[in-house]
Protein backbone atom coordinates (compact mmCIF):
# COMPACT_ATOMS: atom_id res chain seq x y z
CA UNK A 1 0.00 0.00 0.00
CA UNK A 2 2.97 2.28 -0.12
CA UNK A 3 1.75 5.48 -2.25
CA UNK A 4 5.06 7.17 -3.98
CA UNK A 5 4.25 10.54 -4.55
CA UNK A 6 6.27 12.16 -7.68
CA UNK A 7 9.07 14.29 -6.15
CA UNK A 8 10.16 14.80 -9.60
CA UNK A 9 11.40 18.33 -10.72
CA UNK A 10 10.21 17.40 -14.10
CA UNK A 11 6.57 15.82 -13.83
CA UNK A 12 6.80 14.71 -17.23
CA UNK A 13 10.02 12.57 -17.28
CA UNK A 14 8.86 11.90 -13.95
CA UNK A 15 5.72 10.27 -15.77
CA UNK A 16 7.33 8.27 -18.69
CA UNK A 17 9.67 6.22 -16.30
CA UNK A 18 6.35 5.57 -14.10
CA UNK A 19 4.59 4.44 -17.24
CA UNK A 20 7.35 2.30 -18.43
CA UNK A 21 7.33 0.61 -14.75
CA UNK A 22 3.77 -0.22 -15.21
CA UNK A 23 4.21 -1.76 -18.70
CA UNK A 24 6.61 -3.97 -17.26
CA UNK A 25 4.42 -4.99 -14.36
CA UNK A 26 1.98 -5.78 -16.47
CA UNK A 27 4.59 -8.12 -18.77
CA UNK A 28 4.71 -9.77 -15.42
CA UNK A 29 0.63 -10.30 -14.91
CA UNK A 30 0.77 -12.07 -18.35
CA UNK A 31 3.55 -14.23 -17.84
CA UNK A 32 1.69 -15.45 -14.46
CA UNK A 33 -1.71 -15.35 -16.02
CA UNK A 34 0.34 -17.87 -18.89
CA UNK A 35 1.62 -19.88 -16.30
CA UNK A 36 -2.04 -20.00 -14.39
CA UNK A 37 -3.51 -21.63 -17.62
CA UNK A 38 -0.39 -23.93 -18.28
CA UNK A 39 -1.14 -25.81 -14.73
CA UNK A 40 -4.87 -25.34 -15.46
CA UNK A 41 -4.09 -27.26 -18.41
CA UNK A 42 -1.84 -29.97 -16.89
CA UNK A 43 -5.04 -30.72 -14.20
CA UNK A 44 -7.61 -31.39 -16.92
CA UNK A 45 -5.13 -33.34 -19.27
CA UNK A 46 -4.20 -35.44 -16.08
CA UNK A 47 -7.51 -36.45 -15.41
CA UNK A 48 -8.55 -36.55 -19.02
CA UNK A 49 -5.98 -39.55 -19.21
CA UNK A 50 -8.09 -41.44 -17.06
CA UNK A 51 -4.98 -43.82 -16.71
CA UNK A 52 -2.91 -42.12 -13.69
CA UNK A 53 -4.09 -43.36 -10.21
CA UNK A 54 -6.35 -41.03 -8.43
CA UNK A 55 -3.61 -41.43 -5.35
CA UNK A 56 -1.29 -39.73 -7.67
CA UNK A 57 -3.35 -37.21 -9.75
CA UNK A 58 -5.53 -35.84 -6.15
CA UNK A 59 -2.42 -34.88 -4.51
CA UNK A 60 -1.01 -32.70 -7.66
CA UNK A 61 -4.11 -31.22 -8.93
CA UNK A 62 -4.25 -30.26 -5.25
CA UNK A 63 -1.05 -28.80 -5.62
CA UNK A 64 -1.43 -27.34 -8.93
CA UNK A 65 -4.75 -25.49 -7.01
CA UNK A 66 -2.57 -23.76 -4.02
CA UNK A 67 0.02 -22.70 -6.89
CA UNK A 68 -2.52 -20.83 -9.10
CA UNK A 69 -4.16 -19.06 -5.55
CA UNK A 70 -0.63 -17.98 -4.49
CA UNK A 71 -0.28 -16.31 -7.72
CA UNK A 72 -3.60 -15.08 -7.58
CA UNK A 73 -2.82 -12.79 -4.34
CA UNK A 74 -0.04 -12.05 -4.60
CA UNK A 75 0.63 -10.87 -8.51
CA UNK A 76 -2.72 -10.06 -9.41
CA UNK A 77 -3.95 -9.09 -6.13
CA UNK A 78 -0.41 -7.22 -5.36
CA UNK A 79 -0.19 -9.41 -2.03
CA UNK A 80 4.05 -8.98 -3.01
CA UNK A 81 3.70 -5.22 -3.09
CA UNK A 82 5.09 -3.77 0.07
CA UNK A 83 2.84 -2.49 3.35
CA UNK A 84 0.70 -5.88 3.03
CA UNK A 85 1.45 -7.32 6.34
CA UNK A 86 -2.35 -6.64 7.58
CA UNK A 87 -3.71 -7.84 4.82
CA UNK A 88 -1.46 -11.52 4.98
CA UNK A 89 -2.75 -11.60 8.63
CA UNK A 90 -6.48 -11.27 7.65
CA UNK A 91 -6.49 -13.74 4.79
CA UNK A 92 -4.34 -16.41 6.18
CA UNK A 93 -5.78 -16.26 9.41
CA UNK A 94 -9.26 -16.65 7.08
CA UNK A 95 -7.42 -19.76 5.30
CA UNK A 96 -6.47 -21.08 9.17
CA UNK A 97 -9.78 -21.48 10.46
CA UNK A 98 -11.13 -22.76 7.11
CA UNK A 99 -8.24 -25.48 6.73
CA UNK A 100 -9.34 -26.22 10.86
CA UNK A 101 -12.99 -26.30 9.24
CA UNK A 102 -12.43 -28.67 6.44
CA UNK A 103 -10.06 -31.12 8.84
CA UNK A 104 -12.82 -31.26 10.79
CA UNK A 105 -15.24 -32.20 8.39
CA UNK A 106 -12.98 -34.73 6.70
CA UNK A 107 -12.37 -36.73 9.96
CA UNK A 108 -14.54 -36.04 13.16
CA UNK A 109 -17.67 -35.99 11.50
CA UNK A 110 -18.95 -38.93 10.03
CA UNK A 111 -22.63 -39.79 8.55
CA UNK B 1 -4.06 15.70 -2.23
CA UNK B 2 -8.32 15.96 -2.13
CA UNK B 3 -10.94 13.91 -4.18
CA UNK B 4 -12.05 16.03 -5.91
CA UNK B 5 -8.76 17.40 -6.86
CA UNK B 6 -8.30 17.48 -10.77
CA UNK B 7 -4.80 15.68 -11.93
CA UNK B 8 -3.10 15.16 -15.52
CA UNK B 9 -1.52 11.96 -16.01
CA UNK B 10 1.53 13.54 -14.46
CA UNK B 11 0.25 14.53 -11.34
CA UNK B 12 -2.12 11.44 -11.04
CA UNK B 13 -0.56 9.67 -8.50
CA UNK B 14 1.26 5.70 -8.30
CA UNK B 15 -1.36 4.67 -6.30
CA UNK B 16 -4.61 5.96 -7.02
CA UNK B 17 -6.22 3.28 -4.79
CA UNK B 18 -4.73 4.15 -1.50
CA UNK B 19 -3.81 7.61 -2.08
CA UNK B 20 -6.89 9.04 0.36
CA UNK B 21 -7.41 7.68 3.76
CA UNK B 22 -10.71 6.57 2.35
CA UNK B 23 -9.10 4.39 0.15
CA UNK B 24 -6.89 2.78 2.38
CA UNK B 25 -9.58 2.15 4.63
CA UNK B 26 -11.67 0.92 1.79
CA UNK B 27 -8.43 -1.53 0.54
CA UNK B 28 -7.85 -2.43 4.18
CA UNK B 29 -11.42 -3.30 5.32
CA UNK B 30 -12.21 -5.12 2.10
CA UNK B 31 -9.53 -7.50 2.96
CA UNK B 32 -10.71 -8.06 6.13
CA UNK B 33 -14.08 -9.04 4.35
CA UNK B 34 -12.05 -11.40 2.05
CA UNK B 35 -10.77 -12.82 5.27
CA UNK B 36 -14.10 -13.81 6.27
CA UNK B 37 -15.50 -14.89 2.66
CA UNK B 38 -12.68 -17.39 3.02
CA UNK B 39 -13.96 -18.98 6.02
CA UNK B 40 -17.43 -18.60 4.64
CA UNK B 41 -16.42 -20.77 1.06
CA UNK B 42 -14.29 -23.21 3.47
CA UNK B 43 -16.99 -24.26 5.98
CA UNK B 44 -19.12 -24.79 2.28
CA UNK B 45 -16.44 -26.98 0.75
CA UNK B 46 -16.00 -28.48 4.19
CA UNK B 47 -19.83 -29.67 4.20
CA UNK B 48 -19.86 -30.52 0.61
CA UNK B 49 -16.58 -32.94 1.27
CA UNK B 50 -18.63 -34.28 3.93
CA UNK B 51 -21.75 -35.04 2.18
CA UNK B 52 -20.37 -35.45 -1.33
CA UNK B 53 -22.16 -39.01 -2.54
CA UNK B 54 -23.97 -39.14 -0.01
CA UNK B 55 -27.53 -39.83 -1.49
CA UNK B 56 -30.41 -42.00 0.05
CA UNK B 57 -30.69 -44.63 -3.13
CA UNK B 58 -28.40 -46.71 -4.91
CA UNK B 59 -30.15 -46.10 -8.03
CA UNK B 60 -28.84 -42.27 -8.20
CA UNK B 61 -26.28 -40.31 -9.73
CA UNK B 62 -22.72 -39.92 -8.07
CA UNK B 63 -20.12 -37.26 -8.87
CA UNK B 64 -18.35 -39.43 -11.02
CA UNK B 65 -21.56 -39.87 -13.24
CA UNK B 66 -22.46 -35.80 -13.56
CA UNK B 67 -19.45 -33.41 -13.89
CA UNK B 68 -18.20 -33.67 -17.22
CA UNK B 69 -14.59 -32.18 -18.77
CA UNK B 70 -15.16 -30.05 -21.93
CA UNK B 71 -17.96 -27.83 -19.62
CA UNK B 72 -15.98 -27.45 -16.48
CA UNK B 73 -12.79 -26.76 -18.63
CA UNK B 74 -14.55 -24.12 -20.72
CA UNK B 75 -15.81 -22.24 -17.17
CA UNK B 76 -12.86 -22.25 -16.48
CA UNK B 77 -10.74 -20.46 -18.79
CA UNK B 78 -13.61 -18.12 -19.15
CA UNK B 79 -13.21 -17.00 -15.20
CA UNK B 80 -9.13 -17.20 -15.67
CA UNK B 81 -9.48 -14.52 -18.39
CA UNK B 82 -11.81 -12.48 -16.73
CA UNK B 83 -9.39 -11.93 -13.82
CA UNK B 84 -6.55 -11.30 -16.58
CA UNK B 85 -8.66 -8.72 -18.30
CA UNK B 86 -9.70 -6.94 -14.88
CA UNK B 87 -6.06 -6.67 -14.18
CA UNK B 88 -5.70 -4.93 -17.42
CA UNK B 89 -8.23 -2.74 -16.67
CA UNK B 90 -6.57 -1.90 -13.01
CA UNK B 91 -3.68 -1.37 -15.40
CA UNK B 92 -4.84 1.70 -17.42
CA UNK B 93 -6.95 2.90 -14.10
CA UNK B 94 -3.07 3.11 -12.88
CA UNK B 95 -2.08 5.43 -15.94
CA UNK B 96 -4.88 7.29 -15.92
CA UNK B 97 -6.82 6.19 -19.06
CA UNK B 98 -10.50 6.04 -17.71
CA UNK B 99 -12.13 4.93 -21.20
CA UNK B 100 -9.32 2.11 -21.66
CA UNK B 101 -10.79 0.83 -18.18
CA UNK B 102 -13.84 0.88 -19.10
CA UNK B 103 -13.40 -0.95 -22.32
CA UNK B 104 -11.43 -3.85 -20.10
CA UNK B 105 -13.93 -3.87 -17.63
CA UNK B 106 -16.62 -4.22 -20.08
CA UNK B 107 -14.50 -7.71 -22.11
CA UNK B 108 -14.25 -8.54 -18.10
CA UNK B 109 -18.05 -8.50 -17.38
CA UNK B 110 -18.86 -10.21 -20.80
CA UNK B 111 -17.08 -13.28 -19.71
CA UNK B 112 -18.80 -13.38 -16.25
CA UNK B 113 -22.02 -13.17 -17.97
CA UNK B 114 -20.91 -16.39 -20.45
CA UNK B 115 -19.63 -18.28 -17.35
CA UNK B 116 -22.89 -17.50 -15.75
CA UNK B 117 -24.81 -19.11 -18.80
CA UNK B 118 -22.79 -22.16 -18.91
CA UNK B 119 -23.27 -22.47 -15.00
CA UNK B 120 -27.39 -22.24 -15.81
CA UNK B 121 -27.01 -24.36 -18.29
CA UNK B 122 -25.16 -27.40 -15.93
CA UNK B 123 -27.56 -26.45 -13.19
CA UNK B 124 -30.51 -26.93 -15.60
CA UNK B 125 -28.91 -30.57 -17.45
CA UNK B 126 -28.33 -31.73 -13.35
CA UNK B 127 -31.72 -30.97 -12.65
CA UNK B 128 -32.85 -33.17 -15.82
CA UNK B 129 -30.95 -35.95 -14.76
CA UNK B 130 -32.50 -35.75 -11.70
CA UNK B 131 -29.81 -34.60 -9.61
CA UNK B 132 -31.26 -31.54 -7.64
CA UNK B 133 -31.13 -29.33 -4.37
CA UNK B 134 -33.87 -31.56 -2.38
CA UNK B 135 -32.77 -35.26 -4.15
CA UNK B 136 -30.09 -35.70 -1.94
CA UNK B 137 -27.82 -34.34 0.92
CA UNK B 138 -24.91 -34.35 -1.89
CA UNK B 139 -27.09 -32.22 -3.87
CA UNK B 140 -27.71 -29.34 -1.70
CA UNK B 141 -24.23 -29.42 -0.40
CA UNK B 142 -23.16 -29.39 -3.96
CA UNK B 143 -25.80 -26.77 -5.20
CA UNK B 144 -25.44 -24.50 -2.19
CA UNK B 145 -21.20 -24.61 -2.31
CA UNK B 146 -21.43 -23.75 -6.24
CA UNK B 147 -24.51 -21.47 -6.02
CA UNK B 148 -22.80 -19.47 -4.14
CA UNK B 149 -19.82 -19.13 -5.79
CA UNK B 150 -22.34 -18.42 -9.25
CA UNK B 151 -24.07 -15.95 -6.68
CA UNK B 152 -20.91 -13.89 -5.91
CA UNK B 153 -20.21 -13.99 -9.61
CA UNK B 154 -23.53 -12.03 -10.49
CA UNK B 155 -23.09 -9.79 -7.44
CA UNK B 156 -19.72 -8.73 -8.94
CA UNK B 157 -21.15 -8.62 -12.26
CA UNK B 158 -24.27 -6.11 -10.90
CA UNK B 159 -20.89 -4.30 -8.83
CA UNK B 160 -19.01 -3.66 -11.85
CA UNK B 161 -21.62 -2.49 -14.33
CA UNK B 162 -23.07 -0.42 -11.72
CA UNK B 163 -19.60 1.76 -10.93
CA UNK B 164 -19.37 1.59 -14.98
CA UNK B 165 -22.56 3.44 -15.01
CA UNK B 166 -22.40 5.82 -12.23
CA UNK B 167 -18.62 6.86 -13.41
CA UNK B 168 -19.45 7.10 -16.46
CA UNK B 169 -19.35 10.40 -17.28
CA UNK B 170 -17.56 11.72 -14.45
CA UNK B 171 -14.35 9.81 -15.45
CA UNK B 172 -11.34 8.83 -12.97
CA UNK B 173 -10.43 10.66 -9.70
CA UNK B 174 -9.82 9.87 -6.07
CA UNK B 175 -13.24 9.02 -5.18
CA UNK B 176 -13.95 6.20 -7.69
CA UNK B 177 -10.49 4.72 -8.14
CA UNK B 178 -10.50 2.89 -4.79
CA UNK B 179 -13.72 1.51 -5.41
CA UNK B 180 -12.65 0.28 -9.26
CA UNK B 181 -9.72 -1.09 -7.58
CA UNK B 182 -11.29 -3.13 -4.72
CA UNK B 183 -14.15 -4.23 -7.12
CA UNK B 184 -11.70 -5.64 -9.06
CA UNK B 185 -9.95 -7.62 -6.08
CA UNK B 186 -13.30 -9.20 -5.65
CA UNK B 187 -13.16 -10.49 -8.75
CA UNK B 188 -10.19 -12.20 -8.33
CA UNK B 189 -11.30 -13.12 -4.92
CA UNK B 190 -14.43 -14.98 -7.26
CA UNK B 191 -11.77 -16.80 -9.29
CA UNK B 192 -9.85 -18.08 -6.28
CA UNK B 193 -12.81 -19.82 -5.21
CA UNK B 194 -13.55 -21.20 -8.48
CA UNK B 195 -9.96 -22.63 -8.62
CA UNK B 196 -10.92 -24.81 -5.67
CA UNK B 197 -14.18 -25.64 -7.13
CA UNK B 198 -12.76 -27.03 -10.25
CA UNK B 199 -10.26 -28.83 -8.61
CA UNK B 200 -12.15 -30.17 -5.21
CA UNK B 201 -15.45 -30.24 -6.94
CA UNK B 202 -15.35 -31.13 -10.07
CA UNK B 203 -11.54 -32.54 -11.09
CA UNK B 204 -11.89 -34.51 -7.64
CA UNK B 205 -15.24 -35.98 -7.99
CA UNK B 206 -14.38 -37.41 -11.64
CA UNK B 207 -11.58 -38.63 -10.58
CA UNK B 208 -13.80 -40.48 -8.15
Amino acid sequence: MANQQSNSANPNLNLEYRRKQNAEEMKHQVITFSMMIFFTLIAFAMVAMETISRWFIIPVILLLAVIQVIFQLYYFMHMKHKGHETIALFIYSGLTVGLITVLVFLTIVWL
Amino acid sequence: MHVEEKFTDATWPAAPETATLEGKNKYLGFWLFLGGETVLFASLFATYLALKDKVPDSGMLLAKDLYEIPLTFAMTMILLTSSLTSVYAMYHMKNNSFQKMQAWLLITVLLGFSFLALEVYEFKHYVHLGHTFTSSAYGSAFYTLVGFHGAHVTFGLMWFLSLMLRNAKRGLSLYNAPKFFVASLYWHFIDVVWVFIFTVVYLMGMVG
